[in-house]
Parts: structure tokens; C-alpha cells; sequence
């Protein structure tokens, strides 16, 4: 029989700058709640056409999308941190990603994956949509055509550096509703 | 066994000279006719006893510009099952008044492809029961795919003309 193995090479989060002290530890509030929230953000797929076929391999066992605490996708908006926009947005499905985007609850992110998400892509023609940029705003863009697993992860590590670094008052600062509001999103 | 001979020698009988331009580009029987001709030509394919033809196996449309008077086509591919033979036929009309009659009176399949070629290239069926757009945007005011209008997205503005080809 072998021998039963543990894995020893665990690794957790670091705990945040703070003061230590008899009983009690002292932190920023946005740090903590940055720290929880970029460790366990909730994906919701948006897959139209091949880059979804490369996040169902991002997300299956070999490159296991799970490891960065979100495992749990979700596909009803309203549940959602992050919307992964993957595939061509065709000008009639505009609205839909729009009504998609405005249903899910703030704080909430944007991952343009894939050259036609990000650009339009090679699809430079009358019924496809030239970025999802167009109607909402994205915080991160993938390049690649379609981007392999690896490139798919690395912008979600980069999501998860924004929603780490996030200050937990910008959702209400006047950037952010400008921003909005450019949009045509109250 | 029916052929090409025999569909020919029957559209000749039944039509004579409103039947014309008959060729067979790799052993597919094509022919044009009127445009006010057209329902006509179809029901006695699809109703003829010895023809059959009685799927329709595609409506669409084609765009010549430098065709003056004749620059819209509307083109029919009727399939006969049993015999495993297929024939085209076209019927040219003026863009400026695209009007074909409609053939959803004789097959229910033309309904959304002649909402599909109205879509595209704006041919207006005549007695079509619900002629509106079938795939693009309701808001578009145009008909995509005739010559004049560009295949590019023109709302592009970071695209350099020259890099993309233009």
C-alpha cells in the first residue's frame, strides 16, 4: 500500500498590514474587505461563441479556475461579482449583455475576454458590435484569439488585483458615476 | 425517370417564351422568367404530377448595380425528393421598386426567407403576411447587404484605413 500523502505545499493569503497586539489586530476596513472579496469572487459566463469553449477548459480540472476562490459560478446576474464577457456581441445582442450588466449588484466588475469582445475583432461588419467598451464599461481586457486558459487566468488575477485594491468608497465617488453616466447607467 | 430534358421540354410546353435563359452550370437545370411569372412557374413545378417539385429547398436574394432596370434578383431552388433532383430559377426586378409577389401561398417555408432576402437586399413581397426584419436590429434603416453600402462597421473611428484595408 502507499503511503498516504498530504499536500505540504499549502499556501494562504497574507494578512494585511495591521497592528498586533494583546487580543486584538488593527487593520484598514478597505484592505479586509479587500482581501475577502478578491478571494472569493463570483464569475458570471457571458459565452457566445470559441473564447467560452477556452474558459470551459479554464475552468475544468487541468487549469481549475477554483483555485483562485471562484468555483462558484453563478449564472443569474443578480449573484454575480464579475461579468466574463466571451465571444462576439452581435448588435442585437447589445442590449441583452447591457441588461445582463445592469441587473447584477454593485460592487461589480467587467472582463472583455477575447479579441471580439475586446474589439470587434476580426468581425469588422455591420451586425457585430466593435467592443462590449460600447455599451458598458470594462475593467479588464483579454487579448488573443481565443486567448488560451493561461491568458484568460492572468486577467483574472488582474481583476483580482483591482478588487483588492479597491477603495471601498469608490462605487459612490462622482469618477465612478461619471463614468456611469457616460454610459447612460443612473 | 425525370431529367433536366424533360423538366425543359415541360416549361417550354407549358410557358414557351416566358420561360428563357435556360443553361445547366454543373448539371443544375437554371432558368429566369418575369417577375409576374413567377408564382405561376412555381405552382406547376410544385403541382405537376411528373415534376414534384415540392420542397423548397432555398428563397434568396442577389444584387447586380450594373444590371440598370434589372438589379435585384430573386432566386428559387425547388427540389424535387423523389427524383433527387434540384432546379433554380430567378426572377430580376427594378430596385427602385423591388415588388415580387410572395410564395408563402404555395410553400410555408417562404415566409421567413423572404423575410430574410427583404432583411437583406429590402425586396418587398407583395402579400407577404408579416414582412418585417428577421435577423438584423430592428432600428436599422438600411438594407445590408446591397452593393452600395460598405461591409464594414462605419462606426469605427480608431481603425486605420490603411491598415485594415479600406
Amino acid at each position: 500500500m502507499r503511503p498516504v500523502t498530504h499536500n505540504t505545499k499549502v499556501k494562504i493569503v497574507e494578512a494585511p498590514q495591521g497592528y498586533v497586539g494583546e487580543g486584538f489586530f488593527t487593520m484598514k476596513m478597505s484592505e479586509a474587505i479587500g482581501l475577502a472579496r478578491s478571494n472569493s469572487i463570483w464569475p458570471l459566463p457571458f459565452a457566445t461563441s470559441c473564447c467560452g469553449i477556452e474558459f470551459m477548459a479554464t475552468m475544468a480540472a487541468h487549469y481549475d479556475l477554483a483555485r483562485f476562490g471562484s468555483e462558484r459560478l453563478s449564472f443569474s446576474p443578480r449573484q454575480c461579482d464579475l461579468i466574463m464577457v466571451m465571444g462576439t456581441i452581435a448588435k442585437k445582442m447589445a442590449p441583452i449583455l447591457r441588461q445582463v450588466y445592469l441587473q447584477m449588484a454593485e460592487p461589480r466588475w467587467v472582463m472583455a475576454v477575447g479579441a471580439c469582445a475586446s474589439s470587434g475583432g476580426i468581425f469588422d461588419t455591420y451586425s457585430v458590435l466593435q467592443g462590449i467598451d460600447q455599451v458598458i464599461p470594462v475593467d479588464v481586457y483579454v487579448p488573443g484569439c481565443p486567448p488560451r486558459p493561461e491568458a484568460i487566468i492572468d486577467g483574472f488575477m488582474r481583476i483580482q488585483d483591482l478588487v483588492k485594491s479597491e477603495d471601498i468608497r469608490r462605487r459612490e465617488d462622482d469618477q465612478y458615476k461619471n463614468l456611469l453616466n457616460s454610459y447612460g447607467i443612473q | 425517370m425525370l431529367t433536366n430534358e424533360i423538366i425543359k421540354q415541360r416549361l417550354k410546353d407549358k410557358f414557351g417564351e416566358l420561360v428563357y435563359n435556360m443553361e445547366e452550370p454543373y448539371g443544375m437545370l437554371t432558368f429566369d422568367t418575369d417577375r409576374d411569372n413567377n408564382l405561376k412557374v412555381m405552382n406547376f413545378l410544385k403541382e405537376d404530377e411528373e415534376l414534384g417539385f415540392t420542397y423548397l429547398n432555398d428563397l434568396t436574394a442577389v444584387h447586380y448595380p450594373n444590371n440598370i432596370g434589372k438589379e435585384l434578383a430573386v432566386v428559387y431552388m425547388l427540389q424535387n425528393i423523389r427524383a433527387g433532383i434540384r432546379i433554380r430559377f430567378k426572377v430580376y426586378t427594378d430596385i427602385s421598386k423591388p415588388d415580387v409577389f410572395t410564395a408563402t401561398g404555395i410553400f410555408e417555408t417562404s415566409n421567413w426567407l423572404e423575410r430574410e432576402a427583404y432583411d437583406f437586399f429590402g425586396v418587398n413581397f407583395v402579400g407577404h403576411p408579416n414582412l418585417i426584419r428577421i435577423m438584423n436590429v430592428d432600428e436599422m434603416d438600411y438594407h445590408p447587404l446591397r452593393k452600395e453600402y460598405p461591409l464594414e462597421d462605419q462606426t469605427r473611428i480608431d481603425k486605420d484605413d490603411d491598415m485594415f484595408g479600406r
